[in-house]
């Protein structure tokens, strides 16, 4: 609850801005104009101070565990109550406050100013008329932690104002987690008690000289504030209390709640909740308790110790809050806690925190700026502004919002309650979080998730938001196993019933009427009959009364069996076909890849997916070699031998047997393994170096023509195809046309040859997946259209070298043949009426503009649909949406999978706001921007997202924010992450490309994403980033953010990509780690070709590469390990990852970014 | 001096050529006059066990336009060491190595009993023997299975040093590899595509050998017999190629309800003449193709694959109702030149019930002197035994069989060659001796034969050049001289040069002589071949008209009747099948085809020869009648009723059995030797199969005149041809009439 309130802080968040933020503090007021020196500022001072203040921050941070989170949570409980004595006079103070770590430190100060004076505003209006809202607001807030968000500004307000409001203890602790996340970034910032701070991190380096001061500064002072704020008024009250009279907490956020919880850890299972986060939180308590210096150095003790120190910041007021900030600057989760904190704090904190900066930090560090997030400069003192300019530099990375931070918090409040599926709108855990599902009527998260779970009754009102309703479907993904697999419904020889008019799939929300006679279609509101066979009689409540018993009455997820009639020329399908095309080129062979292909089928073939674990696979199996011609083997049961055909008249590709080409594996094994064991030796003194590409297709296409049925090619491919054939490419790889209009023909693919060639696959049903082994350019973007477009994947081994990349390609291809899978799938998505798929994004084939045609659809495909208004939606109904896909079963059975989805619609933006998943977001801005490519100039694209993003903040600064200076940014806690994640898909390789990024490369992973589901994407965009310390016990390290300062030269840390695994070693990494790992102490010893890890007997040893197996298994493909020492050459390729950083390629960092960002929503807000 | 009967036999003998006249008449009206041309069956490798080859080269005369042979026409001057050509009358000198010559010490081409003698030549590496089979796989099981029993058996007879060669064909082409390893290899190509030779090779990987070929092995340029993986020494691969054939399915392809398999028989012949002549142009090569049904797509196609619509017959044919006749005809005739142009002969194996498109395909064996051979099915002993027969060895233990022959003819001043008639064609090679008048292939004193056997017959049309008022001196003689050139089986390349001079005579103070120097056996197969010639290449009708108008004067009746020129009751392809034996065999077998021989068995005395007439038909007789393609005995309706009832197995009856097996055993004599192997027939009075004696024999009894037929027995023809007596009637009416 108080983190929903805090969320209202985030507005703070928006101020977290890292850009905005430090620039708007100094320019305070002058927002507008204090941004646009942010960023003009902003590039210097971040080259300079600001970076070392942050750097401070984490050194504190990462020595201590420091996630910011927990304790922020207590200071921003603090907080509150500071706020809104502040309130008012926040604003003045805030001026001084600035405290703001030096880059927020201003900003911060700011922020926070803007914060407290959104917090004093409201309390000093609506504060009163609020306070009975809050309390409803808050509770109902609490209980979904999630929701908390929703009240953001609002709420915190009122909370602030109305804190004293009894509901506030109880609906606090759950808050708090959720605050937590505002909060902390205001921690952080604010917590910079001022000169303390910043000498003992000065090693942080870059930042160390003006940073230092102000991160102290910040933290410190945001927290003080927080906790100054909450002592005086009722608030304060309500802290010495217990947690919950922190109904001031409750405004800011969870977090206060958290702090004081300390003392009702007891009580409330916030401590549980925290856990993770609340150390390092707590650390941050303690220091405050000691005062501004030693809470930077000093990690906070705990929860207890926590409450310890908002009590006293309560009284203290300010002093309290340098504490406060020093405690907080380490954990730079602390954000979220701040946020909740810097609302009621930040007013005041900010001004000071200004001040501080401005003048002296000392004095003032206790205001300190968690204001960053908010918006916090309110800028009042525009006097200040050359400060402000300052603090900009300054700016502290750890006060602007954290994705580890807030993927922590979701992981401690969301892992442990099963999600359940049966409410309408609620927004499911993180990606990242660990969660089991239970189906209770609408669609489990795994297999679809929206980008928001309350859509805009109107398409007004969803233009003027921008922000996208779309919904990523992932139609037959795997399920863990303790979650059921969708159950099977067999509606008898009629067929599954539907609707009479939209055709939509019997499902939960269909309502019977008439005493069961008849049902109503949820979709289109048509009346239609219920077959004799499938009635059943109502009961009381109007529902059948095998409701129960009826998966397709009760679930979100289940299959229907298909009959006749949905099958292709009304002929039941036959089991599908593997095809297995080896390229047997002079590359392909001296690489080594025919070997192994050829060695690995022999065993893979006893793999082929089946239904039944018991049984033989029905799917049979062909085999093809080719370099420009083709080499069919005949591999009939009955031969001694297998026969070779080849075919060398690739112009006009044709099928040459029928008979033996396609066969059961184990008729034929001896002769499939003669013919394995025969393929290496027969080609290994070739010299044909030429390919061709397209009749492997074709005759891949004619084989399964031939036998009727559906069926996957799996193409292991080494070079262009100049051969002379059809389809065959020119390399035409120019790299003087990035950056030009002309880049997107990179992307396109060269001929309409292969375009066609889809047509007929996807016809017929003929999934293609393309494992590439290049030495130099294939022109990926013309090779991948067919795999793209038939449901396949592609796979790329560039310079591919048998022992390095062995592993990864078999895991690969282990994967892919036994994946389950469906052939031949069309999927279709029905809307209630109101809304409409518009568009889709993934691999597969449209020929109109409803059904999407799949040759083959596995458990990783991902279908992204978008949605558009064309009508009003009602609040009262929602919104409704079935994803039904037709496919064969790699047994050969024909069947419907469908997956019902309900979301509510929402009048309120506000309400939109609060029920968003920035991850989905995301994932659907970069499928937009990635195929956006293909038409537009990249620059276009790149200007389409940011502009669109600012629009979404813009919005939501104007409509759900409370008023506040321009100069703060404000972000709607759903999608604080959103400037960081799209920084991210800005400097992907994709859209901004490095010197040493191949046009291959960008082809490559722009097909990749397309199919990408969100956990995917998330990784992809944000990699994991993990430090490895102290590898005992079942749960994993907490993360970092990806930046250079967050590493230890002392550290080692294990970095997830998605697609691959870096090892990052210090090069002052202690022995003992070493030894640990690598079996040697010395970090010259470490060969850096390494791909596999030593298998050391110890736990250590042991443990990291249970991490990295289970880290692999997650992935749909196979993560190469790489390990990176410390300024070794390959260590270019590792920092390219960590993306909050500047990218060599001229990627902005975050927090240049964020000021990028505020910039922008203020031009849109002006 | 000996008959002129014996002078014709001796000849034949010694030098294998018959001419129509064996005096010539000396001015050109008077030949013309003579109606039947001076022209002559010459059988180039006519066996001669009694001639060992010489084993050094020929001499030849210097002129240029000349190159004829010493031989023992010539002039020789033992002292200047100088000869005279016949021909053109160059004086030549000896080469340094006949210096020791002298009129005691001869060489043996210039003595007169070596008119026809055999070099051996050294010219190159020796040439392999090359086989290349072509295997329809659109069988029946039991035919394919026969077949593939027969080809295995056919690797044991083969020359051990031979290169063999596989390629299967049905819905699509496959030509396999011989030379790996393992896994067996072949390269497939769609059916229905047409390909030029040089794609064929590129697909085949036989092409750029500096490169690499498809498998990347590094070729060996210059050297086909490595490069070329589709053809390899039998004694290397003949245990693979024993293994490929028995692993050989029938066409997996699956052939709906209503429609033929589909049989790719156009283009499997292109690739098969593509690849031998990329990898062995000019080389003797035999491609052997098996089908056991017609082409059924792609070009060369004879019939749709719907089996509603039937294949042509003649009435479709005279209808100008045969879609596919032109084109493929066509098709095939352009593959046959090419086949030919390298040396390279195509033989057809045509085993099916119904036809199998000979009628388009003929030319592939016509032009390139291959062999057809028709029956019923491939499990057949007829089929089993003529394969097998292709392979007969002679006295030598060396094949029957040569290849890449040429035949270059040299004449006297007074004569020129007006053409050819045999399995042969043109080279196009000008001389002074080609006469304007062409007859058969003409233009050319040369033709390529690309595959000969011992009894492979060229009939020679010559035209007497010399004008009335340039009267040869008494006693002076033409001289025609045969050179050929081929490839011997044992791969030697060898060499038979054939002189013969005759008598010029003038027609005016010597018709008498003339008149008994006609040959009158010859001259009827040399009428009958021309026939035949202008049959294929005329509307049906015209040429018998013509022939009419010859045969009138030629009384040949039989022939009229034959299937040579008269199509009805055959099919196209029989047609097609006869005509083709028929220009390529040698006199003796000629004759039979045109009036085949009827011997009758009875117990009033031994076996005789009796009229091919109806009225030799009797009850109480056997007959055993020899068409060349037919075999038929023939019982009566008295000894097939006492055969029924068993009496050859009674002790008492035992001369009856004899009287069976007489002409059994007669047969089998026949059947020995005979090439191909003719369809055997065992019949009797009213059986189903006596249609074979009813058809030849003159219908001197039909239904329109039994009942003014006297009492004497015989049986009945039902028909409308003309019988022998009508025939002799008009005849000797127009004989009378055609004088005014």
């Amino acid at each position: 609850m108080v983190s929903a309130s805090c969320l209202s802080g985030y507005s703070t968040y928006a101020s977290f801005p890292s850009k905005a933020v430090p620039a708007n503090p100094v320019s305070d007021l002058p927002s507008s104009l204090d941004l646009g020196n942010c960023f003009l500022l902003a590039p210097p001072t971040y080259m300079g101070p600001p970076p070392v203040s942050t750097n401070q921050a984490y050194s504190q941070y990462a020595q201590g565990d420091i996630q910011n989170g927990p304790p922020p949570m207590d200071h921003s409980m603090a907080q509150p109550p500071v706020c809104q004595p502040y309130s008012h006079g926040a604003m003045n103070l805030s001026g001084p406050h600035p405290s703001y770590p030096q880059q927020y430190g201003v900003q911060p100060s700011m922020q926070q100013m803007t914060n407290q004076m959104s917090g004093m505003q409201v309390g000093s209006g609506p504060l009163t008329s609020a306070g009975p809202g809050y309390a409803p607001s808050l509770q109902s807030v609490l209980p979904t932690p999630l929701q908390p968000l929703p009240p953001i500004h609002k709420l915190l307000t009122q909370c602030l104002v109305p804190p004293p409001s009894l509901p506030l203890p109880v609906s606090l602790q759950p808050p708090n987690l959720t605050m937590m996340a505002l909060l902390p970034l205001n921690n952080n910032l604010s917590p910079p008690p001022p000169p303390p701070p910043s000498q003992p991190f000065p090693s942080s380096s870059p930042y160390s000289g003006p940073p230092p001061s102000s991160q102290p500064r910040a933290p410190a002072v945001s927290r003080q504030q927080s906790f100054p704020p909450g002592p005086p008024p009722p608030v304060q009250q309500t802290f010495p209390n217990s947690a919950p009279p922190p109904v001031s907490q409750a405004l800011y956020s969870g977090p206060p709640p958290s702090s004081q919880p300390g003392p009702f850890p007891p009580t409330f299972a916030s401590p549980a909740q925290y856990p993770a986060a609340q150390p390092p939180s707590q650390p941050g308590p303690p220091h405050f308790h000691s005062g501004p210096p030693p809470q930077c150095p000093m990690p906070p003790p705990s929860m207890s110790q926590q409450q310890a120190n908002p009590l006293p910041p309560g009284p203290m007021q300010q002093p309290p809050q340098p504490g406060m900030h020093g405690g907080y600057p380490t954990q730079q989760n602390g954000a979220f806690g701040q946020p909740r904190g810097p609302q009621p704090g930040y007013a005041g904190p900010q001004y000071p925190g200004q001040q501080n900066y401005g003048a002296v930090p000392a004095p003032t560090p206790a205001p300190t700026q968690k204001r960053l997030d908010p918006d916090s400069i309110p800028s009042p003192q525009a006097s200040e502004l050359p400060a402000v300019q300052k603090f900009r530099h300054r700016i502290d990375p750890d006060a602007i919002p954290s994705p580890i931070q807030v993927i922590e918090d979701d992981r401690a409040n969301k892992s442990s309650e099963p999600f359940t599926t049966g409410v309408k709108g609620q927004t499911p855990p993180l990606v990242t979080t660990n969660f089991q599902v239970k189906d209770q009527g609408n669609a489990s998260p795994r297999f679809v998730r929206c980008t928001a779970y309350n859509i805009p009754c109107t398409a007004d009102m969803a233009k003027q938001s921008q922000v996208p309703l779309a919904a990523v479907i992932k139609p037959l993904a795997m399920l863990p196993p303790d979650e059921t697999r969708p159950y099977m419904v067999d509606h008898g020889e009629a067929g599954p019933i539907r609707c009479n008019r939209c055709k939509a799939y019997m499902c939960p929300y269909m309502q019977f009427i008439e005493g069961g006679r008849r049902f109503q279609c949820g979709f289109c509101s048509c009346v239609t009959d219920v077959p004799p066979h499938y009635f059943q009689h109502l009961d009381h409540t109007g529902k059948r009364v095998d409701c129960c018993d009826r998966p397709e009455l009760s679930l979100g997820s289940y299959e229907f069996v298909a009959t006749v009639d949905y099958c292709k020329n009304n002929k039941l399908p036959q089991p599908p076909s593997f095809i297995f095309f080896i390229d047997v080129s002079y590359n392909a062979v001296k690489s080594g890849m025919v070997n192994i292909v050829c060695q690995e089928l022999k065993t893979l073939l006893d793999y082929l997916p089946r239904e039944n674990p018991e049984a033989d696979s029905v799917v049979r199996v062909g085999f093809v070699t080719y370099n420009k011609v083709l080499h069919f083997y005949n591999v009939k049961s009955s031969l001694a031998q297998p026969q070779m055909m080849v075919v060398s008249d690739v112009s006009d590709m044709f099928l040459p047997l029928l008979d033996g080409f396609l066969v059961n594996v184990n008729d034929s094994r001896m002769v499939i393994e003669s013919l394995l064991d025969q393929i290496p030796e027969m080609f290994a003194d070739t010299r044909e170096t030429e390919t061709v590409f397209g009749p492997v297709i074709q005759a891949g296409l004619e084989a399964l023509k031939a036998a009727d049925c559906a069926g996957k090619l799996f193409l292991f491919h080494s070079s262009l195809p100049i051969a002379e054939a059809p389809g065959k490419l020119k390399n035409r790889e120019d790299k003087k046309l990035v950056g030009t209009d002309k880049e997107k023909s990179l992307f396109q693919p060269q001929s309409g040859f292969y375009s066609n060639l889809s047509k007929e696959c996807v016809a017929q049903g003929c999934c293609v997946d393309l494992f590439l082994f290049p030495n130099q350019y294939v022109d990926v973007a013309t090779l991948g259209v067919v795999p793209v477009s038939t449901g396949g994947s592609v796979y790329k081994y560039t310079y591919f070298q048998a022992e390095m990349d062995r592993e990864r390609f078999l895991n690969d291809l282990r994967r892919d043949v036994q994946k389950p899978m469906g052939f031949d799938a069309v999927m279709r998505v029905r809307t209630s009426t109101g809304i409409r798929a518009t568009d889709f994004f993934g691999s597969f084939f449209m020929s109109n503009t409803t059904d999407v045609e799949l040759a083959g659809l596995d458990c990783d495909k991902t279908v992204t649909v978008e949605f558009r208004h064309d009508d009003k939606l009602s609040e009262d109904t929602g919104a409704l949406m079935q994803c039904a896909v037709l496919y064969t079963s790699c047994s050969g059975q024909r069947r419907l999978r469908v997956h019902n989805m309900a979301v509510n619609c929402c009048s309120q933006l506000a309400d939109l706001y609060r029920n968003c998943e920035t991850d989905t977001i995301i994932n659907f801005f970069s499928k937009y921007a990635y195929r956006s490519l293909l038409n537009t100039p990249t620059k276009t694209v790149r200007d389409t997202l940011v502009n669109q993003c600012a629009q979404i903040l813009a919005c939501y600064r104007k409509n759900c924010a409370s008023p506040s200076s321009a100069g703060q940014l404000i972000l709607p806690e759903c999608m604080k992450l959103l400037p960081v994640y799209l920084n991210c898909v800005l400097k992907s390789d994709v859209l901004q490309p490095g010197a040493d990024v191949s046009v291959d490369d960008r082809a490559y992973l722009r097909q990749l994403l397309s199919c990408m589901d969100v956990s995917e994407s998330h990784v992809f965009f944000y990699p994991r980033l993990l430090p490895l310390v102290k590898l005992d016990g079942g749960s994993l390290p907490m993360a970092v953010r990806n930046s250079e300062e967050r590493l230890s030269k002392g550290g080692v840390y294990l970095l997830e990509t998605g697609l691959y695994l870096f090892l990052w070693v210090g090069a002052n990494a202690q022995q003992e780690l070493l030894s640990n790992i690598f079996g040697t102490p010395t970090f010259s010893q470490i060969d850096p070709n390494m791909t596999s890890l030593p298998e050391l007997d110890n736990p250590f040893s042991q443990r990291l590469r249970e991490i990295i197996d289970s880290f692999r298994s997650q992935r749909s493909r196979y993560m190469k390990l790489m390990v990176v020492k410390q300024e070794d050459k390959a260590e270019l390729i590792f920092k390219h990852f960590l993306c909050e950083d500047k990218s060599a390629s001229g990627g902005a960092s975050y927090v240049d970014f964020l000021c990028h960002m505020h910039k922008e929503i203020r031009q849109l807000l002006s | 001096m000996a008959t002129y009967q014996e002078f014709i036999q001796q000849n034949e003998d010694r030098d294998g050529v018959r001419f129509s006249w064996n005096l010539w008449p000396s001015s050109r009206l008077e030949a013309t006059r003579l109606v039947v041309p001076v022209s002559c069956l010459f059988t180039p490798l006519k066996e001669r066990p009694d001639l060992p080859p010489v084993q050094y080269e020929p001499v030849l005369c210097s002129r240029a336009n000349c190159k004829a042979v010493l031989n023992p026409l010539c002039q020789v001057d033992y002292r200047a060491k100088i000869w005279a050509c016949n021909f053109c009358f160059q004086r030549n000198p000896f080469p340094p190595s006949y210096a020791g010559i002298s009129d005691v010490n001869q060489p043996a081409e210039l003595m007169p009993q070596f008119s026809t003698i055999e070099y051996i030549v050294q010219r190159g590496p020796p040439n392999p023997l090359i086989f290349l089979y072509v295997v329809d796989t659109c069988l029946e099981e039991e035919d394919l299975q026969a077949l593939k029993e027969s080809l295995q058996m056919s690797l044991s007879l083969l020359p051990p040093n031979a290169l063999v060669g596989l390629i299967t064909f049905g819905r699509m082409v496959q030509v396999h590899e011989l030379s790996c390893e393992g896994i067996a290899k072949s390269y497939v190509f769609r059916g229905t595509k047409e390909l030029s030779s040089k794609q064929i090779q590129e697909m085949l990987g036989l092409t750029n050998p500096s490169a690499s070929g498809p498998q990347g092995r590094p070729a060996a340029p210059q050297d086909p017999a490595v490069t070329c993986r589709f053809l390899q020494p039998v004694h290397k691969v003949d245990m693979n190629l024993t293994d490929l054939l028995g692993e050989l399915q029938r066409d997996p392809w699956p052939v709906p309800q209503g429609k033929r398999p589909l049989r790719s028989t156009g283009i499997a012949l292109s690739i098969a003449v593509g690849l031998l002549e990329g990898t062995f142009p000019n080389t003797g090569a035999r491609v052997m193709m098996f089908m056991g049904g017609p082409p059924t797509q792609g070009p060369g196609m004879v019939v749709g694959d719907e089996l509603k619509t039937p294949i042509r017959s003649w009435h479709d044919i005279t209808k100008d109702n045969a879609r596919h006749l032109k084109k493929a005809t066509k098709y095939y005739d352009a593959l046959a030149n090419r086949a030919a142009v390298n040396g390279h002969s195509i033989d057809i194996y045509a085993c099916a019930l119904d036809q199998t498109g000979l009628l388009e395909m003929k030319c592939l064996s016509n032009l390139t002197g291959g062999h057809i051979a028709m029956g019923d099915s491939f499990n057949t002993s007829l089929f089993k035994q003529t394969f097998q027969r292709v392979f007969s060895k002679d006295h030598n233990g060396e094949f029957r069989m040569a290849f890449g022959g040429t035949l270059e003819v040299s004449t006297s001043r007074e004569l020129k060659v007006s053409g050819a008639i045999g399995p042969c064609v043109s080279l196009n090679a000008k001389g002074p001796c080609i006469s304007e008048n062409e007859v058969g292939v003409g233009g050319t004193t040369q033709w390529k034969i690309c595959s000969l056997s011992p009894s492979t017959t060229l009939v020679l049309y010559f035209e007497v050049v010399n004008q009335h008022n340039a009267p040869i001196p008494q006693g002076g003689r033409g001289a025609v001289q045969f050179v050929t050139q081929y490839q011997h089986s044992n791969t030697q390349r060898r060499i038979r040069v054939t002189t013969v001079a005759r008598n010029w005579a003038d027609a005016q103070s010597q018709i008498q002589h003339i008149e008994s120097s006609f040959d009158q056996e010859a001259s009827a197969v040399i009428m009958a071949r021309l026939g035949v010639f202008r049959a294929e290449s005329e509307e049906g009708p015209d040429v018998l008209r013509w022939l009419d108008r010859q045969l009138i004067r030629l009384f040949m009746f039989h022939l009229r009747r034959s299937p040579f020129l008269q199509v009805f009751n055959n099919s196209p392809d029989e047609c097609s099948y006869y005509r083709h034996h028929f220009v390529c065999q040698n006199l003796t077998q000629s004759l039979i085809m045109i009036q085949p021989i009827l011997y009758s068995y009875s117990f009033h005395g031994p076996p005789e020869p009796v009229l091919l007439d109806s009225g030799s038909i009797l009850p109480d007789r056997i007959l055993l009648m020899d068409t060349f393609f037919q075999l038929v005995i023939y019982h009566g309706e008295t000894i097939a009723q006492w055969r029924k009832a068993g009496y050859q197995e009674q002790p008492e009856y035992e001369n009856f059995k004899h009287l069976l097996v007489a002409p059994v055993d007669d047969a089998q004599e026949i059947l020995q030797t005979r090439f191909p192997m003719p369809r055997y027939i065992d019949t009797e009075h009213g059986g189903s199969q006596a249609r074979f004696l009813l058809s030849k024999v003159n219908p001197s009894q039909t239904h329109n005149n039994l009942y003014s037929w006297g009492q004497e027995t015989g049986a009945p023809i039902l028909t409308d041809d003309v019988s022998l007596q009508v025939f002799m009637d008009h005849l000797k009416k127009l004989a009378v009439s055609s004088a005014t």
